[in-house]
């Protein structure tokens, strides 16, 4: 059964575009990465899912729904942290989360039940009774997190969680987002792009206000990478290499990658198969008497899917 | 309760920062000059009527500077949410408008009623050596609660404009100053223009309260006043539903 289901989604500010024509729907308990530069859209999504505003067109159903018809209820299923968590910093944080208790219908009874249970989550223990405002970024962070996890939502939307945060900080909240997969249905954006195959079951890649890409970060490698991509490093006169190297069969394609002179060289390799072409090209350096120092298989990293998409499409816009 | 659990964060928003005590501290004073300069003034006037015009003077200066107070107090109320972005949590939680509405209202106007008790020392304090009439008394407080919480509902509806508290502030006063002068131009309107002018002028219906008598009219034009701030605040907020819809 699908969590969220977005139709035909748009919403345009005056004249300048938002998001136009937005379709796709995350499966319940499924975690989905929105991946895109800035501008592309991806706040504008979620704003609209969580009934902030509007959508100018289209419609959307959150666990069935109708983010138009019966916004309220919408609200009810959903926990939200807003981009640049918005907090009022003159509430201690056990305060400010029995507030949000409260107002999102905690009975009574379960209120401090349910704060204790995410300032434990959220690790907040030795800061819930200090002012949210003398906190610092990372706390903050995840007072606002603490706050979305509130009563248990259906559906979490978060809008970039883990920008301003230290590494240990990062692991922690990726963990966590990672730990409501399966109960939980969960958005949230980012621009870093390894989080999103860290974290995420599927990926959508966002890009001027439209959605260019909707899968699972390894169907996008697979779909994306023409070629099975090799990475070696050796020593050994370059040239020779290259030349030996790419007249092996299978290989489509060499290149020396940043040659630093006094270093092993880098060398990407194009084949039309991988694992046997491995070994191929581990006998030719091995039978050279060159210094065979790493051999491995290469898939494409994120970044280099966006920036695929994302020119892709640019290339299809300008035609 | 929606409006309850809001009410109760803003109350303790005010008194958790400075500016609940400023505003009230400022008022006691104030006020309390007002009070010691008219009582000066009657007691050396000898033969003028003490119970009645005390009332009237301390009142009707209350009211004027509760004009140039009470927008201090309203200016953070929607400005502040949508500056700080909380404002975002609040339309995105299940929270029905109307209950932010009244929960900041009712908060603000807490902070209304708090502010009148402690003037309530003046009167008390005269008491132990001048037996006052509590009538005037009474009734002209009620009439300071009334206006001032058409005061506070015109102030939430310009603050839910704009997310510069200064500039809500100052509309608030312009507003104000408006609705008290409307009715002073009696050379450009005409005499009937003038009637509906007068029945709408802010301070017109406040003369009766101080003398000690409550009339239905000046209770219903607060009231009035009062709902259609509130009203257009709820426009304000639900406009949100429309803007950016072809």
């Amino acid at each position: 059964m699908n969590a969220i289901e977005v139709d035909n989604l748009s919403k345009f500010y005056g004249p300048a575009r938002g998001i136009e024509d937005v379709s796709f729907s995350v499966k319940q308990g499924e975690i989905m990465g929105f991946l895109g530069p800035n501008g592309s859209g991806k706040t504008t999504t979620m704003r609209i899912l969580t009934c902030f505003f509007p959508p100018t067109g289209g419609t959307a159903r959150i666990c069935g729904t109708d983010i138009l018809k019966d916004s309220f209820s919408v609200r009810q299923k959903i926990g939200y942290l807003p981009e640049n968590v918005p907090l009022y910093g003159d509430m201690p944080v056990f305060a400010y989360l029995n507030f949000f208790a409260e107002i999102k219908g905690v009975p009574a009874k379960q209120k401090r039940e349910k704060v204790n249970d995410v300032v434990q989550r959220c690790e907040l223990q030795t800061v819930s009774h200090r002012l949210i405002r003398k906190l610092s970024k990372g706390f903050r962070q995840r007072v606002g997190i603490a706050q979305a996890l509130l009563n248990d939502p259906e559906v979490l939307i978060l809008d970039e969680p883990t920008v301003g945060l230290d590494p240990k900080q990062i692991i922690d909240i990726r963990s966590l987002i990672k730990g409501l997969g399966g109960k939980q249905t969960v958005i949230l954006s980012t621009h870093i792009l390894p989080e999103v195959s860290m974290t995420c079951d599927r990926v959508i890649i966002m890009h001027e206000g439209r959605l260019i890409a909707v899968d699972t970060p390894e169907n996008l490698t697979r779909k994306l990478q023409q070629a099975p991509r090799i990475m070696l490093k050796a020593d050994g006169p370059e040239p020779e290499m290259l030349k030996t190297i790419g007249s092996l069969s299978g290989i489509t394609r060499v290149v020396s990658k940043a040659p630093t002179p006094g270093k092993p060289g880098f060398y990407e390799i194009e084949a039309e198969e991988r694992m046997d072409t491995i070994n191929e090209i581990a006998r030719a350096v091995y039978e050279n008497g060159w210094k065979l120092r790493e051999i491995r298989p290469q898939d494409m990293t994120l970044e280099e899917i966006f920036i695929k998409v994302v020119t892709e499409e640019e290339g299809v816009g300008n035609r | 309760m929606n409006w309850f659990f809001i009410m109760k964060r803003e109350v303790a928003s005010y008194f958790t920062s400075l500016t609940a005590y400023v505003v009230l501290g400022i008022f006691l004073v104030i006020s309390g000059y007002f009070f010691y300069t008219n009582l000066t003034m009657f007691v050396m006037m000898v033969g003028s009527d003490i119970k009645l015009g005390l009332w009237q003077y301390t009142f009707h200066d209350m009211r004027r500077f509760m004009l140039l107070l009470l927008p201090l107090l309203t200016m953070r109320l929607f400005s502040e949410e949508k500056k700080l972005g909380t404002i975002e949590l609040l339309y995105t939680h299940p929270v029905k408008d109307l209950a932010i509405i009244m929960g900041k209202y009712l908060a603000c106007l807490l902070v209304l009623a708090v502010m009148l008790c402690l003037t309530f020392l003046y009167p008390v304090l005269l008491n132990i050596v001048f037996s006052i009439e509590m009538g005037p008394l009474i009734t002209g407080y009620l009439g300071l609660f009334l206006l001032g919480g058409a005061f506070i509902a015109c102030g939430l509806f310009v603050s839910s404009l704009t997310e510069n508290q200064i500039v809500a502030a100052m509309v608030t006063v312009g507003v104000l100053v408006l609705f008290w002068s409307i009715d002073w131009n009696e050379g450009i309107a005409g005499t009937q223009a003038m009637i509906i002018l007068h029945q709408m002028s802010l301070f017109e219906h406040f003369y009766n309260f101080p003398r000690g008598v409550i009339a239905l009219a000046d209770i219903v034009y607060y009231l009035t006043l009062t709902l259609f701030f509130l009203f257009l605040t709820l426009c304000s907020l639900e406009s949100r539903q429309w803007r950016g819809k072809r």
